[in-house]
């Protein structure tokens, strides 16, 4: 198949959506593309969704202006996309008087950022703030948020389809060449397109992508962090996120707790350079060292606390015998007209994401006349709340309306029957089990889809008509299953 | 005010019974039997009879009825006597909370009510641990199932889950598996057990694995997951003394199925909603002799409250629980009575019930910590006087041990201590 755009955008993480969503409120012909079988598989859904503050990144550096304009975009964005937030605020925490210059130097630095808030406080009020942390100071930034990463980027994706982006999932992109005056992009899966200009937001492969276009001054690499998420029963422990000051040339903040939107405790990310950018296995040292880490930061850990791993990664710009970070790469390329490039959009990029989306679209203008789109709604349908979250007379009052809300598929994020369909059918067509985690949150809690899986089995199988080969985990290469046992069909064991 | 009526529709029943299994079945069946004239008994699954339903292979029934039925047939035999015995079903209906006075929030397709109850029996099972809960290190891919949702798929969904496979755990649901996927044609490569010994009923391992020259190898677990869509091998070890994996040992071991068969939990979450404290050994509720939990008027039994190898020892148990159950409401009986602590002593993991009150006649419940061959079950008073012994030709952690004790036993409140001698 060919198309032609105007816009075409490889790579559906937060940031690639985020433009695609920025986009959307322009008449334009854009579409993004996807070689996953859904948005936001790579870093997008495999970080601590944390909204950092910006203090720290230098002065005038695009990750401290993107970051500090970002975060401050959010509550805005999350309102009208119904996606959870919560601004509980940071401790950066000096254990000792020697970790004290460093707080200053970050209040300083986020002062000169434009960070809103800032103050060093002194133990008393930390202690106000999180009961239980232990050290001397801390630099408290009250604009620190947290966010459900996958369901932002889903929400932008969702919103910027509904305002006329065309997504193509499952096609990866795997060459690229100059048409003058445009670009042809051809997929692995045989398909062509092209557009007047193209933006490079592929994350862990921009450094491939570069290199399809010629451009060869890029390196990413990839820089694993793994986690743990915790069970809810820990859900309140956590009232801030506390992390220690930072240590000089560390490659990232370093092992700590961080609560989620959903009520669970994340701890991570550890930090490992690797050749693969898409080995998300996790170790055995490694979680050995986060339970030790886990237990002396939280002495009431149980062993079935733990409920699952998980790993990202980073797309680094420099070796690990360099360490640190480098500031965003955000080219609109003067020698290649009308390629917009994206490079190690590391952290903070989902908190950047929206203000990195509105600085690719003013690229985007130096090369089409975007005119705004009048009909462009900024608002997505639905609920910000899961139906268990709300008050006992209104869950009675749909249930009535809606019987599907009375049926609970998984139990134990307490996910209604009518949650698991709407997640099913969501608008932008993606089928997989993953894709219903994300959005629907069953299978995500303490029995990892041990009692719920079978049930999504059976509601897709009988009101959707799937076969068994139709379940995948993440994409084609991921069945969950080989066939039915019998040729009859299934379900009528239930009549028995 | 809202001038509207609640859409919250209340109501009142003097046992509400919590789970359709075979603990729930024989609870609400003793309870209304016992004379209680409101039994309610609320499933969230669709049919009654719990976890037996999935498990088509037989062995239940042999003490109960003197016969080998298979799980639903078990699960019948109790399900057919709720019409004539008078109880009161809502099934597709799950409890959501539980408070400490008794009030249930229960949701179904089309109403959720609010239930206050005269007593509440809990029976909702167990789950089972998960992956996660035992940090295994590798790949996800597609093809890890637990052994018991990979049953459910396979005998109530027409679903195979793949073609050949590694188990890991030797629990019993682990080797009933082994046993079901070969039949199905799937290969089972081996089951790994990380304990010194199997952690299923020996029947099980004769008849599930010995019959069908399945490998189990003991001391052993498994290292990695292999494979980044669907599983391609898992990497398996043999351990130490201290359960540690010993690199030169490794070895890689194809397969496209891995199934955990590595414990089970009892769920409890309504439970701790409601206040009730916990044992940490067992994962239930602290019981009295009548199955009371901490708080008055509310009774376990069942695989919530400690996991039961037989399905049989679970009605028997849900029986006392369901007539201690009916006595609370008719007798409204005053708290506190006398609390003697049971304690398990050496060579005992747990005992049940944790306090007894002296005033009746109990089963205690005890599961060992290592297998043993020619031992004694010793129990004794505060004061090192032996109440009652049990020679035992076998012990094993894998089997639920079960001693009857006469009233007056820690009548003088001085606690009792259980130990294998
Ligand atoms: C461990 C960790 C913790 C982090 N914590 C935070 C945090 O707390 N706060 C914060 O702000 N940021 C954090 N980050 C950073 C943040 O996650 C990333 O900056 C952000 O997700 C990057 O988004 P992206 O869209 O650029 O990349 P990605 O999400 O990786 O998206 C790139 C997409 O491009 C697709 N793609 C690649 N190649 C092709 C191709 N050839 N054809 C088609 N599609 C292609 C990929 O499949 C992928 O979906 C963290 C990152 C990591 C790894
Ligand atoms: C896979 C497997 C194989 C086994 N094989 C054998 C065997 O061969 N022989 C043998 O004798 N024993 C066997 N057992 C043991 C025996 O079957 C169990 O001990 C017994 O089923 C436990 O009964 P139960 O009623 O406590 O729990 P379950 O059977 O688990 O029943 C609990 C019920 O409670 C319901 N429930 C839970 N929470 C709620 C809620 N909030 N609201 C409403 N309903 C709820 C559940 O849906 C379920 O129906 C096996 C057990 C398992 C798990």
């Amino acid at each position: 198949m060919k198309h032609s755009y105007e816009v075409l955008i490889i790579g559906g993480g937060v940031v690639g959506c985020a433009i695609a969503r920025e986009l959307s409120r322009y008449r334009v012909r854009a579409a993004l593309l996807e070689k996953e079988a859904d948005v936001g598989m790579g870093a997008s859904c495999r970080n601590s969704g944390v909204l950092h503050c910006g203090f720290k990144y230098a002065q005038g550096t695009l990750r401290a202006i993107l970051d500090v304009r970002g975060n401050a975009m959010m509550d805005d964005l999350c309102r009208d996309l119904k996606v959870k937030m919560k601004r509980i605020g940071k401790l950066t925490v000096a254990l000792d008087e020697e970790d004290e210059p460093m707080l200053d130097h970050l209040k300083e630095q986020g002062d000169a950022n434009g960070v809103p808030g800032l103050e060093v406080i002194d133990r008393d009020r930390m202690q106000r703030i999180q009961a239980g942390v232990e050290g001397y100071r801390a630099l408290y930034s009250p604009t620190s948020a947290i966010v459900s990463p996958y369901n932002l980027t889903i929400a932008l994706a969702e919103n910027a389809l509904a305002n006329g982006v065309d997504f193509h999932l499952g096609q990866k992109v795997a060459a690229i060449t100059r048409q003058e005056p445009r670009w042809e992009v051809r997929t692995a899966a045989g398909d062509t397109f092209t557009a007047d200009v193209l933006v490079n937001a592929s994350g862990l492969f921009a450094a491939d992508v570069c290199r399809m276009v010629g451009i060869r001054e890029y390196e990413i690499y990839p820089c694993r962090g793994e986690y743990y998420v915790l069970d809810r029963r820990l859900d309140g422990t956590l009232t801030a996120l506390v992390y220690p000051a930072p240590k000089k040339n560390a490659p990232g903040w370093g092992t700590h707790l961080t609560p989620t939107v959903d009520g669970n405790i994340l701890i991570g990310p550890t930090a490992e350079y690797l050749d693969d950018p898409e080995d998300f296995a996790c170790t055995s040292d490694v979680m050995a060292r986060l339970r030790r880490e886990c237990q002396r930061l939280l002495p009431s850990i149980r062993q079935s606390d733990y409920i699952r791993n998980f790993a990202g990664t980073r797309a680094k710009q420099t070796p690990p015998e360099v360490g640190g970070n480098k500031d965003f790469v955000i080219e609109d390329r003067k020698d290649l007209k009308g390629f917009v490039n994206l490079v190690g959009i590391e952290s903070p990029g989902l908190t950047s994401s929206p203000a990195i989306a509105e600085m690719v679209v003013g690229m985007v203008k130096n090369h089409l006349a975007l005119l705004p789109d009048p009909a462009f709604n900024p608002v997505r349908p639905g609920s910000l709340d899961f139906f268990w979250e709300l008050p006992p007379e209104e869950k009675a009052e749909r249930i009535a309306e809606d019987p599907d809300y009375g049926e609970i598929i998984c139990r134990c994020e307490k996910i209604t029957k009518r949650e698991v369909i709407d997640a099913i059918r969501n608008p932008l067509g993606a089928r997989t089990m993953v894709s219903l985690k994300y959005r629907a949150r069953a299978s995500m809690g303490r029995c990892q889809g041990g009692f719920c899986i079978p049930r999504i089995v059976r509601l897709l199988r009988d009101e959707f008509g799937w076969d068994p080969e139709d379940f995948l985990k993440r994409g084609a290469d991921s069945p969950m299953f080989v066939g039915n046992m019998r040729p009859d069909k299934g379900g009528q064991a239930h009549e028995l | 005010m809202n001038s509207k009526a609640s859409p919250i529709e209340k109501i009142q029943r003097e046992v509400v019974v919590i789970g359709g299994g075979p603990a729930g079945l024989a609870a609400a069946i003793a309870a209304r039997e016992a004379g209680c004239k409101e039994v309610l008994l609320v499933e969230r699954d669709r049919i009654l009879g719990g976890i037996l339903n999935q498990c088509i292979h037989d062995g239940f029934g042999l003490h109960a009825f003197k016969e080998a039925l298979s799980g639903p047939e078990y699960a019948d035999r109790y399900i057919r006597r709720l019409p004539g015995a008078g109880v009161e079903v809502m099934d597709n209906t799950i409890v959501l909370s539980l408070s400490s006075d008794r009030v249930l929030e229960v949701s179904a397709r089309g109403a959720l009510r609010h239930v206050e109850a005269g007593a509440v029996i809990l029976a909702m099972g167990c789950r089972e641990r998960t992956r996660g809960a035992i940090s295994i290190p590798g790949h996800r891919p597609a093809g890890v199932y637990t052994a018991g949702a990979a049953q459910n798929l396979i005998n109530l969904e027409n679903i195979m889950v793949g073609r050949r496979a590694c188990i890991l755990g030797s629990g019993d649901i682990g080797l009933i598996m082994a046993r079901r996927l070969t039949l199905e044609g799937a290969r089972v490569e081996a089951v790994f057990e990380i304990l010194p010994y199997s952690s299923g009923l020996p029947r099980n391992i004769q008849q599930c694995l010995n019959d069908y020259n399945i490998p189990l190898f003991l001391n052993t677990t498994v290292t990695d997951i292999i494979g980044k869509g669907r599983l391609e091998a898992i990497r398996v070890a043999q351990v130490d003394g201290d359960r540690v994996p010993i690199p030169e040992t490794e070895r890689l071991v194809p397969c496209d199925t891995l199934l955990l068969s590595v414990g089970l939990i009892p769920e409890n979450e309504l439970t701790v909603q409601a206040g009730v404290a916990m044992d940490p050994v067992t994962g239930g509720a602290l019981v009295d002799d009548t199955f009371m939990t901490g708080v008055p008027g509310i009774f376990a039994c069942g695989n919530v409250l400690h996991v039961h190898d037989l399905a049989d020892w679970v009605s028997v148990e849900a029986e006392e629980a369901g007539r201690f159950a009916a006595a609370y409401v008719q007798e409204r009986r005053e708290e506190p009575r006398r609390r003697t602590p049971v304690r398990a002593g050496e060579g005992v993991r747990y005992v049940l019930p944790q306090t007894i009150s002296g005033e009746r006649d109990f089963i205690l419940s005890l599961r060992v910590t290592a297998p043993w061959r020619d031992r004694t079950v010793v129990i004794r008073d505060g004061g090192g006087r032996e109440i009652r012994r049990k020679k035992m030709m076998r012990l094993h952690p894998a089997e639920m041990i079960r001693i009857p004790v006469k009233k007056g036993a820690g009548a003088d409140g001085s606690p009792l201590e259980v130990s294998v001698e």
